[in-house]
């Protein structure tokens, strides 16, 4: 049985779910603009991930395995449109910003994988441990993405002015590139690259 | 233990996840509707405020500050039939778009180049008073047909009733980038200053194709969206369709002679 400490932090660099596995792609693209939608976007997967991952693994053994994948979507769609509506609720411009990215997250391949690779054999407080560490592994590259593209591509942090921008008199010229999806494209390109280098066991065998 | 491939209890089972999910959901949803129709109408004025450039794009703030800038801000509920102020209509939670869908609420629209198919019988209109009680702006909403959707948004006048002095799209579902402009600062900085009608009253403003000269140049015409002819189209269609006699024009002309509150100035 694999350790708590290590269904944490494993998928954090080991087994990163976008740079090793290269899941979750679209909507890394797609929210990692500002640091405030990039942060919401991950406390929603952790979210969803976790609790999908609890609910399934306590059902698990119950779960007719004709219907499993229907089963499994069904918990993992209702949890997000709950996030959905809170979102709605609690913070309106964020979620208009992530607009259909949050629905999606039903969509993403991470929180199926996580259901049916981890929760259908584990049981629930590990399955809920191992949802956590996925949503927070989908969460720092979110986070990595979303620091480079708002400060290179905005000239900001949060929305707080860092660097002074050549439009108002500063020294600062945006780079567009990082506001458009390729420029999320090549960060995520450099950031596995980065980590292929310092960790090498990640790099897959070339196909024969 | 039951058998998993039982027919039957695979069946209950579902309908037992249906259930409680629903359950979930709904409740979630009932829960927190209270809230998010404050967060919409919070944003809708928000909006009001962008078109009538009292709020700089990309500014956020606090729900007092909205409330305190929008508080100088008077809403009004204008009879498109007549052209008439109506005092009487229930302003609080109207939805002109939910009225579009009641047959009594709203009749089919003329053939027009907006695509638009109901207008509604009664319109909300924001007016801005200056300190000596005169209209100073008025925000009008607009909508209609770009290429792939509908573009909500909001046209603001200045006390002239002619000259353009903001629009701003709150909901729309045009191309990134390209219909998608219609969000872009620079394109929305080419409004402010232009006239909507000509000498003779009619609604002229329009967006053509590639460039349009300055505000004294050209004062009736903005630069169209490049690669977006039919947002852009959509856009002219929309302007003046609720800037003409099918929509707010007979309002807009009442306006004018009879000044604001049905004063002559």
């Amino acid at each position: 049985m694999a350790k708590p400490r290590d269904v944490l932090i494993d998928p954090l660099f080991n087994n990163n779910p976008i740079a090793l596995q290269v899941l979750g792609i679209c909507s890394a693209l797609a929210v990692t603009t500002k640091m405030e939608t990039s942060v919401v976007m991950a406390v929603a997967v952790v979210f969803v991930v976790a609790f999908s991952n609890l609910f399934i693994s306590a059902l698990r053994a119950m779960i007719p395995t004709s219907i499993r994948i229907i089963v499994q979507l069904t918990i993992i769609a209702s949890l997000v449109i709950v996030v959905d509506q809170f979102l709605k609720a609690y913070l309106f411009d964020v979620s208009k910003q992530l607009s259909v990215f949050v629905g999606l997250i039903i969509t993403n391949c991470i929180v199926m994988g996580r259901a049916e690779a981890f929760a259908m054999q584990n049981p629930p407080a590990l399955s809920f441990i191992d949802g956590v560490g996925n949503g927070l592994g989908y969460g720092v590259l979110l986070l990595v993405v979303g620091s480079v593209r708002e400060l290179f591509g905005a000239g900001t942090y949060f929305g707080l002015p860092v660097f002074a921008l050549a439009a108002e008199g500063g020294w600062y010229t945006p780079n567009g590139l990082m506001v458009l999806a390729p420029g999320a494209f090549f960060l995520i390109g450099l950031f596995i690259w980065a980590l292929r280098t310092w960790k090498p066991e990640q790099i897959e065998k070339p196909e024969a | 233990m039951p058998q998993r491939s039982d027919a039957a209890y695979t069946i209950g089972f579902s309908a037992v996840v249906c259930v409680v999910c629903a359950v979930l959901v709904s409740s979630s949803a009932v829960a927190l509707r209270d809230r998010q129709a404050v967060n919409i109408e919070l944003d809708r004025r928000k909006n009001v405020l962008a078109a009538a450039g009292v709020l700089k794009d990309g500014e956020s703030l606090s729900r007092e500050e909205i409330e305190r800038r929008f508080a100088s801000f008077q809403v009004v509920a204008v009879d498109l039939r007549s052209g008439e102020e109506d005092p009487s209509f229930p302003i609080e939670g109207y939805d002109a778009r939910r009225a579009l869908a009641d047959a009594s609420a709203s009749r089919p629209a003329p053939r027009n180049d907006a695509q638009i198919l109901r207008v509604p019988n009664h319109g909300l209109v924001y007016k801005q008073l200056d300190a000596g009680g005169r209209l100073d702006l008025i925000v009008l909403p607009v909508e209609g047909k770009g290429l792939w959707s509908t573009l909500y948004g909001f046209l603001a006048l200045g006390a002239d009733l002619t000259t353009i002095r903001g629009l701003t799209y709150y909901q729309h579902g045009e191309t990134p980038g390209l219909g998608g402009e219609v969000d872009n600062p620079r394109w929305k900085a080419l409004w402010p200053g232009r006239s909507a009608f000509d000498e003779g009253g009619e609604p002229v403003i329009e967006v053509t194709r590639g460039r349009a000269g300055t505000v004294q140049e050209d004062p009736h015409r903005v630069d169209g969206l490049a690669g977006a002819t039919l947002t852009s189209r959509g856009v002219t269609g929309m302007l003046q369709f609720w800037l003409g006699e099918n929509g707010y024009g007979p309002y807009l002309e009442r306006l004018k002679k009879e000044g604001v509150d049905g004063q002559t100035p």
